[in-house]
């Protein structure tokens, strides 16, 4: 029998086998980078502020991703209890993109403005004071820690080179006004992150405590903003249907 | 090793262990070989259903007709359109949805319809509301309420008795869903000197029928009505609280910030109201639900919370 030949030669097996992989790869996830359709023509999908950049690195230096996901399906139960489901869109800047896979607590793609800024808190700090049934560990030190976003411009300059519009120089800002407006641009800034941080922190001071940005800050203000960009009310139900 | 355990071989791999220990090197069973040919014919049938090849920027979509989804799409403006598409999982949830919508809009109009005070005379709607209520209410309600609405003092208000700082008629409460609350007091430490902080203490104790320094109540009482602390200005010249601005009734025994009830002692008591004369509240922060549930679902929360939570007024 001729795979014979193939099953008794390990370096023919291997390559064939390596091939064979690579051509599912290709059909499989080649074409998503060259389908219009896969990110939909959305408004209002931004980068997130330093702030909020910052939140995202303890949300996965916390290991939040382990138990949340960040993927609404579409599925009437999901809907119901969540809100529409996920867009590709709305996970564009995301490297690496936050999904999950596993839903020990409850998804938190659309948590942004669900709850008050203080009930986050108090969450973080002793989920059992609020939620008697949660199984969610306590995490007491993200409100005593001082926020360290002295490598704040490096973590935004790193994200820049995987494609995330955030702006180096006067070209880009200007660049980055026309696609998401003034307010949004001086936002994504590099030269300005350290002053944005420190600003939105003192507007909004998430964690009550006035005097200090601590790690409770950064991950609030990301909590807070979670699928909140996209305003579905201006389309229609059935908008990203001809997406698929 | 016997021998027998070999009769039917055709062809080992040549390999022997242990002397007589062989790998058989049979053909693989018939069924399997079809079964393997009929994935290739199931591939080709599956093209023709769903969505399948890439081709540039584009890709297949079935044959058309073959396995189309019809639904209903509303617009933004309300208007609802019939739409035909491919078979794909977002047009298949939208008949899921059209299913859903279809089944409860009978009851989701005759809630729309009706004015508030009428829903709990149908008992059968109310049913229906109870069910709709309670899934809503635990999603997105108890995690600060509290499962059986019973707030938490510190937190967040008590939904099932009878007393509504922001007021408890269907609409306030309505109003409440929709737009959500900012509580805000404002501090007194750079105001007040402490003697005084402590007077408006024993007064807002006795009013509550605290323990508490008769005297110093007194002063209290004076200072409450002054242009000084003017505590009267949102907590109302009788101290009743105001629902337009959910300014708390001091009169009552529902403690809401201070932890009276949670306070052992008399100094803890008297302590616990400093602590919020002087430090002022900027919390109480309700999220507003208007962009997350429609006027039709916040109707029904609102007779929810107003009937079937027990806390109408």
């Amino acid at each position: 029998m001729k795979h014979d030949k193939i099953e008794r030669n390990l370096g023919i097996l291997a390559i064939l086998t390596m091939l064979a992989i690579s051509a599912g790869g290709m059909v499989e996830i080649v074409p998503l980078f060259f389908i219009k359709e896969t990110v939909e023509k959305v408004e209002g999908v931004r980068p997130y502020t330093p702030l909020e950049l910052r939140g995202r690195d303890i949300y996965i230096r916390e290991g939040c991703y382990l138990c949340h996901s960040q993927m609404i399906r579409p599925f009437r139960d999901e809907a119901l209890r969540y809100g529409h489901y996920s867009l590709a869109a709305e996970s564009k800047y995301d490297h690496p993109f936050q999904w999950g896979s596993k839903r020990t607590g409850p998804d938190l793609a659309r948590v942004g403005n669900k709850y008050s800024n203080e009930w986050q808190t108090q969450h973080l700090i002793a989920p059992r004071s609020l939620v008697p049934q949660s199984v969610m560990p306590n995490y007491p030190w993200l409100i005593k820690n001082a926020l360290d976003y002295s490598d704040i411009q490096k973590r935004m300059l790193a994200l820049r080179t995987t494609g995330v519009p955030y702006s180096n120089s006067q070209a880009e800002y200007e660049r980055n006004v026309t696609e998401f407006g003034a307010d949004v641009a001086k936002q994504l800034h590099i030269p300005d992150a350290e002053k944005n941080l420190i600003g939105q922190e003192q507007l909004n001071n998430y964690d009550g405590k006035a005097d200090q940005v601590t790690e409770m800050d950064a991950l609030v203000s990301y909590l807070q903003v979670l699928g909140t960009m996209v305003d579905f009310k201006k389309y229609a139900d059935d908008e990203f249907v001809k997406y698929r | 090793m016997s021998q027998d355990n070999n009769t039917n071989t055709t062809n080992t791999t040549g390999h022997v262990w242990d002397n007589d220990l062989q790998e058989l090197d049979n053909p693989l069973p018939r069924w399997w070989i079809w079964g393997f040919y009929i994935t290739f014919v199931f591939t080709i049938v599956y093209w023709l259903f769903y969505p399948a090849w890439p081709i540039g920027d584009n890709y297949t979509k079935g044959v058309p007709g073959l396995n189309s989804i019809t639904y209903t799409a509303t617009q933004p403006n309300g208007e609802q359109v019939e739409k035909t598409t491919h078979w794909n999982m977002r047009s298949k949830f939208m008949v899921e949805m059209n299913e859903l919508q279809e089944a409860q809009k009978k009851w989701f109009d005759k809630v729309a319809a009706m004015p508030f005070e009428d829903v709990q005379k149908d008992a059968e709607l109310m049913q229906f509301v109870n069910s709709v209520g309670k899934t809503m209410f635990t999603d997105n309600c108890a995690p600060c309420h509290q499962q059986g609405a019973q707030g938490k003092i510190g937190f967040s208000p008590n939904l099932a008795d009878d007393h509504w700082q922001y007021g408890g008629t269907y609409q306030n409460i309505e109003e409440t869903i929709v737009a959500g609350r900012n509580g805000y007091m404002p501090p007194f430490k750079e105001v007040l000197q402490d003697e005084q902080i402590t007077q408006l203490a024993n007064y807002v104790l006795e009013m509550s029928g605290e323990p508490h320094d008769a005297e110093a109540s007194k002063a209290g009482a004076a200072l409450f009505r002054s242009e000084t602390a003017a505590c009267y200005y949102c907590h109302g010249e009788n101290a009743q609280g105001k629902i337009q601005m959910g300014s708390a009734n001091l009169t009552d025994k529902i403690w809401l910030w201070a932890d009276i009830p949670g306070s052992k002692t008399d100094a803890a008591k008297l302590a616990e109201v400093k602590r919020v004369i002087t430090g002022g509240l900027n919390r109480g922060v309700m999220p507003a639900w208007s962009g997350r549930l429609s006027p039709a679902q916040i109707k029904l929360l609102t007779v929810y919370v107003h009937d079937s939570l027990g806390g109408g007024k």
